[in-house]
């Protein structure tokens, strides 16, 4: 199950909006341990792809240094497919290797409605999980 | 003095659990090689027979090794070496 504010989610479906039609990707922070997600942080989509996203490894490198610094995690991997629903792709399984992160996928391929879902990924396996949005 | 590695979490169980590890070597390829002695299979899950993996990223000190010389970058005592896996999907 994940938690999460109606303000992130909300930020997170914002920035797919505003990529639409390429992919966008980004991290919710929190605090190691808690599974919390508390701090947004868009990231650069270095394939400005339709079908393909990567975190700039650069932008990564000191994304993940300030987390480090913070006692952070990546509690939340989010992207978003724009012509698809919102489920992992085989390219997504492949790569997933944050076996503690939520993966929170978001659908625009409506353009009035936003499928929003979150998955764990781990050694190749695919659960999904209920999403809990506090109002 | 040697060269730092930090692991990210997913390659933890194969340090033991710990977050960064020391080795040596003049370049990036031979400091792999000094690590995977002590850390069998971490070697494995970073190169292949064609080189550095796409799954990970590798950086020495602030550049990503991509950008460098790959497997040939050249490493001294006192670098740090940041393994991260790559965020990456369809």
């Amino acid at each position: 199950m994940l938690r999460i504010s109606r303000a992130l989610i909300d930020q997170v479906i914002a920035h797919a909006r505003a990529d639409h039609p390429d992919e966008a990707c980004g991290v919710i922070a929190g605090q190691a341990g808690s599974d919390q997600p508390v701090r947004f942080i868009p990231m650069l989509n270095a394939e400005r792809s339709p079908t393909f996203y990567r975190f700039d490894s650069m932008e990564q490198l000191a994304v993940w240094r300030e987390m480090d610094d913070r006692d952070e995690e990546p509690v939340v991997i989010y992207h978003s497919h724009t012509a698809t629903e919102a489920y992992p792709s085989r390219t997504d399984v492949s790569y997933a290797s944050e076996p503690g992160a939520h993966y929170l996928l978001v659908s625009t391929r409506e353009p009035d409605e936003t499928e929003v879902r979150s998955y764990r990924i781990t050694d190749g396996l695919v659960s999904e999980e209920g999403v809990e949005i506090a109002e | 003095m040697a060269i730092e590695v930090r692991i990210p979490t997913i390659l933890r169980p194969l340090t033991g659990g710990e977050k960064a590890v020391e080795g040596s070597g003049g370049t990036l390829d031979e400091l792999l090689i000094d690590l995977d002695s002590r850390h069998s299979g971490l070697r494995a899950r970073l190169v292949d027979d064609s080189g550095l993996r796409r799954f990970v990223n590798v950086y020495l000190n602030d550049e990503d090794v991509r950008f460098l010389g790959g497997l040939g970058t050249q490493v001294k005592d006192g670098d740090t070496v940041t393994v991260l896996p790559a965020v990456a999907g369809g």
